[in-house]
C-alpha cells in the first residue's frame, strides 16, 4: 500500500501558503493541486516555476500569491533552476554559510508545454544528474498560458487553436506523449499521476515525494475550463470522470514498485468524459470508439504490469 | 597594515589562470559545459574539487542553457558562482544572459572568445561576446593570464557590490591565451584573495525566513522603472570597476586601467584594440616608433559600462585613431563594434580625431606586427590625402586589397 501520511483532509496543515486573490481562471485546478501542495511542503520551501499560467496568474508585480521563496527565470528552465538552488543549499550549509540543520524542500513546477516539449532536456539533465528536487507537472494539455495551442501533452483529437477541428484535420493527429513512463525510466526514487478529484491520494503523493531522497516526480493532470471547453463549476467533475473512464490512471513507482493507487472496479465509457468537454465536441461515435479502443489497451497494459485487475472492465 | 601576500609564479594558460582563481575566491557553485577551447576551465576546477582544494558543488549540466540557468538558481539562493562558456555556448546562454541581469544576481562568467558557426570555427574572434554587448553585463577584455586570474576576483567584488548587483563577464582570446602559457603569480594561501572578496550576505536571496518573489512579471505600468534600475546599476559599476581596480592595485601590487596606453604621449595616429593582440600591437608601435612613426597604442579593458571619459582623454589629442576591432555588425556601415561605440562618443566633441574602422583577426586570421605597420601607413597615406575611408577597412582577406 502506498505510504498514508494522511487519512482524511483533516489531517492537513490550516496554513495557508498559496493566497488568495490570484489571477488564475475561475474554476482553474491549478491552483486547487497548488494550493495543497504547499500546505504539505509547508514554509521551509523554495519554489521554481517554469513560465506559464501559474507563473503570470500568481505574481502580477508588485502583487504575488506565494507565501514561500519562489523564483521564475524562464520557460525551458525550472529543472535547471531547481538544480542551481539544491546545489547552492548543498553548498551553503556544508560550509556553514546557512542553517546547515534545515531541510528545505525545493520544488520545481512546470505546465505541460515546459515539461514535455521545452523544459525536457532540463528534466532529464535533473534526474540524471540526481538532484533532491521535487519536480510537479501540472498538465492541462496545451498551451493555455499562450491562447490553446497543441503540446507534446495534448491528447489524440483534442482541438486546439494549432490542431483545429476542419474538413481534413480532426484535432490533434497524435496521442500524448507518455512522459512519466520516460521520467520512470530514469530510475529516479519516486514517480506518480496525480489527480485533483482524489485529493487525499494526490497529497499523499506530493508528502512521499518531498521525502525520498532524490529526485521526485508527480504528474497532476488539471483540467482547464477555458481550454477544454467546459463550465467553471465541472473542473473536478471532468477530473473524476478521467479516471472513472481509465483516461486517467492513478499510480505511483516508489523505488521500482508499481502500484495503482485509485482502483476502477467498473470502468465508465470514455464517451461521458468526451461529451462533457467542448474541445472534443467534432468527434463522431466512430471517433470516441478510436479513444475508447486506446484506454483499453493503456488499461490492459497496466493491469498486466500489477499482475492483477485494479481497472476493470467497461461497464457502463 | 596588512599581511604582505606571497605568490607562487606557476606557467599557466589563461583558462588554468581562471581556475586557480575561481578557487582562490572560495566559490561556492560551479556549473558548465564542455566547449572548445573553454574546456580545460571546467576541467581544472573539477580537479581542484575532487582534489579537496575547493569547496564547492559542480553541476555537470547538460547544456550551456542550463549551466547559466543553473547559475542563476545558485545566485538566487545565496551562493557565489561561476560558470565559462565559449561561443555557440554562449549563444545558447543568450536568453538567460538577460535574465541574469535583470534579476541583479552577481554572476561571474569567463569566455575563451570564439568565432560563431557557420561555418563552423573553433578559433578565436570576438563575434561572440560582441553579440552579449546589450545583455547588461559589466563586461571586460583582458590580454595576459595573469590579468585573466586578477580579474576574476576583481569581478566578484564588482558583481557583488550593492550599488552593482550585475553578472561580470571576463572575456580573452581562445587559444591564443586559453591555451598559451605563460608565468602566472597565484596567491600561495588564498585567504588574502578571501579577506579581499568576503562573502557577503546583504542582498536579497531565496531564503524560507524572510520568503521574496523573484522573477514576476511586470506590467507596462512596472516594467520599465525595473530595468531603468539596471542603467542606474551599469552607471554605478563604471565607478565601483575603478575603485576595484583601485584597490587591488593597493593591495596586490598589479593595476589594470579600464584604458590603457603605451607611447600615446606624443602620438599623432593612434590604434585602439582590445584582447592578447594588445601585446603585437606594442611591438609593431616599436618597430614603428624606431622608424619615426609617431604612433602608440591603446587597450579597452572595459567594454561595459564603456569609459567614455578615459577613452575621450587618451585619443582627443591625436590626428588619427584606428580602431581595430575583431568584430563583424554585418550590414553596418561601420562594421567594428568598439569602432562604431567610439564615434559616437565623438560626435559631441569639437576637436576629434578622423577615425578609421579596421576589422582583422576574423577566425584567428592571424594578426602581426606587419599588418599593424601596413594598417598605420595606410591610415597616414589616407589622412594626408584627407580621405579617411567612410567604412570599415576588411584587413586580411584575400582577395581584398587597399590602396
Amino acid at each position: 500500500m502506498p505510504e498514508r501520511y494522511y487519512k482524511s483532509l483533516r489531517d492537513l496543515p490550516k496554513e495557508e501558503y498559496l493566497a488568495s486573490g490570484h489571477r488564475l481562471c475561475a474554476g482553474c485546478a491549478a491552483g486547487t493541486i497548488i494550493r495543497h501542495l504547499l500546505k504539505v511542503a509547508g514554509p521551509n520551501t523554495i519554489v521554481v516555476t517554469a513560465t506559464g499560467c501559474l507563473e503570470v496568474a500568481t505574481t502580477p508585480y508588485p502583487l504575488t500569491a506565494w507565501r514561500v521563496p519562489w523564483i521564475h527565470v524562464a520557460f525551458e528552465n525550472a529543472a535547471s533552476v531547481a538544480s542551481g538552488v539544491e546545489a547552492a543549499i548543498k553548498a551553503l550549509q556544508r560550509k556553514g554559510l546557512i542553517d546547515p540543520s534545515k531541510r528545505i524542500n525545493i520544488i520545481a513546477i512546470g505546465g505541460d508545454g515546459g515539461t514535455y516539449d521545452i523544459g525536457f532536456q532540463a528534466l532529464s539533465g535533473m534526474l540524471e544528474r540526481g538532484h533532491k528536487v521535487m519536480y510537479l507537472l501540472y498538465d492541462n494539455e496545451a498551451y493555455m498560458n499562450t491562447g490553446i495551442q497543441r503540446s507534446g501533452g495534448t491528447p489524440q483529437f483534442a482541438w486546439t487553436t494549432t490542431t483545429p477541428a476542419g474538413r481534413v484535420w480532426k484535432g490533434k493527429h497524435q496521442p500524448k506523449k507518455p512522459i512519466s513512463d520516460i521520467v520512470a525510466a530514469h530510475r529516479i526514487p519516486y514517480v506518480a499521476t496525480a489527480n485533483p478529484a482524489y485529493v487525499l491520494d494526490m497529497v499523499n503523493k506530493f508528502r512521499r515525494a518531498l521525502e525520498v531522497e532524490g529526485p521526485s516526480f508527480v504528474h497532476v493532470i488539471q483540467p482547464c475550463p477555458t481550454g477544454w471547453r467546459f463550465d467553471p463549476s465541472k473542473s473536478i467533475e471532468i477530473a473524476k470522470l478521467a479516471t472513472e473512464t481509465g483516461m486517467w490512471i492513478n499510480w505511483e513507482l516508489d523505488h521500482g514498485e508499481f502500484r495503482v493507487t485509485v482502483p476502477v472496479p467498473k470502468r465508465k465509457h470514455v464517451k461521458h468524459y468526451i461529451r462533457a468537454q467542448g474541445r472534443f465536441r467534432h468527434l463522431t461515435d466512430e471517433d470516441i470508439e478510436k479513444i475508447q479502443e486506446y484506454i483499453n489497451k493503456e488499461v490492459e497494459r497496466i493491469n498486466k504490469l500489477v499482475g492483477k485487475e485494479v481497472i476493470g472492465p467497461l461497464a457502463e | 597594515m596588512m599581511p604582505e601576500v606571497r605568490w607562487r609564479r606557476l606557467p599557466l594558460n589563461a583558462n588554468y589562470a581562471v581556475a586557480h582563481a575561481v578557487k582562490d575566491s572560495d566559490v561556492d557553485v560551479v556549473a558548465a559545459y564542455p566547449i572548445t577551447p573553454q574546456t580545460t576551465v571546467v576541467e581544472k576546477i573539477s580537479e581542484f574539487i575532487a582534489n579537496g582544494e575547493l569547496d564547492a558543488e559542480m553541476i555537470h549540466v547538460e547544456s550551456e542553457h542550463s549551466a547559466l540557468s543553473a547559475c542563476v538558481g545558485a545566485s538566487a539562493a545565496g551562493a557565489r558562482v561561476f560558470t565559462a562558456t565559449a561561443a555557440q555556448g554562449l549563444e545558447l546562454m543568450h536568453e538567460i544572459l538577460h535574465i541574469a541581469s535583470g534579476l541583479r544576481l552577481p554572476i561571474v562568467m569567463t569566455i575563451a572568445t570564439r568565432a560563431l558557426s557557420a561555418p563552423i570555427s573553433i578559433w578565436c574572434d570576438y563575434s561572440d561576446v560582441m553579440n552579449a554587448r546589450d545583455a547588461s553585463w559589466v563586461t571586460m577584455f583582458v590580454s595576459s593570464a595573469q590579468e585573466a586570474y586578477d580579474s576574476v576576483i576583481q569581478a566578484f567584488k564588482i558583481a557583488e557590490h550593492p550599488d552593482v548587483l550585475l553578472p561580470v563577464m571576463v572575456a580573452y582570446d581562445g587559444f591564443i591565451m586559453s591555451h598559451t602559457y605563460e608565468p602566472v603569480l597565484v596567491a600561495e594561501d588564498p585567504a588574502p584573495i578571501r579577506e579581499f572578496i568576503p562573502k557577503r550576505r546583504d542582498r536579497i536571496v531565496l531564503d524560507p525566513e524572510k520568503p521574496v518573489t523573484m522573477g514576476p512579471i511586470a506590467m507596462p505600468e512596472w516594467y520599465y522603472e525595473i530595468k531603468y534600475q539596471q542603467v542606474e546599476a551599469m552607471k554605478n559599476a563604471y565607478r565601483v570597476v575603478k575603485e576595484t581596480i583601485d584597490e587591488f592595485a593597493k593591495r596586490f601590487g598589479r593595476r589594470y586601467p579600464v584604458v590603457e596606453t603605451y607611447r600615446l604621449e606624443d602620438a599623432e595616429i593612434g590604434i585602439l584594440t582590445y584582447g592578447a593582440i594588445y601585446g603585437t600591437l606594442r611591438e609593431a608601435i616599436d618597430i614603428m616608433r624606431s622608424k619615426g612613426m609617431k604612433v602608440g597604442a591603446i587597450k579597452l579593458r572595459l567594454w561595459r559600462p564603456f569609459p567614455y571619459e578615459e577613452v575621450l582623454q587618451a585619443i582627443k589629442h591625436l590626428k588619427l585613431l584606428i580602431v581595430a576591432d575583431r568584430a563583424i555588425s554585418y550590414g553596418a556601415r561601420i562594421a567594428g563594434p568598439v569602432a562604431l561605440e567610439i564615434m559616437s562618443l565623438l560626435l559631441y566633441e569639437s576637436e576629434r580625431p578622423e577615425v578609421m574602422s579596421v576589422v582583422i583577426g576574423i577566425g584567428q586570421r592571424t594578426v602581426t606586427e606587419e599588418d599593424f605597420e601596413q594598417i598605420a601607413k595606410l591610415g597616414a597615406k589616407w589622412l594626408e590625402e584627407k580621405r579617411i575611408p567612410r567604412e570599415t577597412i576588411y584587413w586580411g582577406v584575400r582577395g581584398v586589397t587597399y590602396a
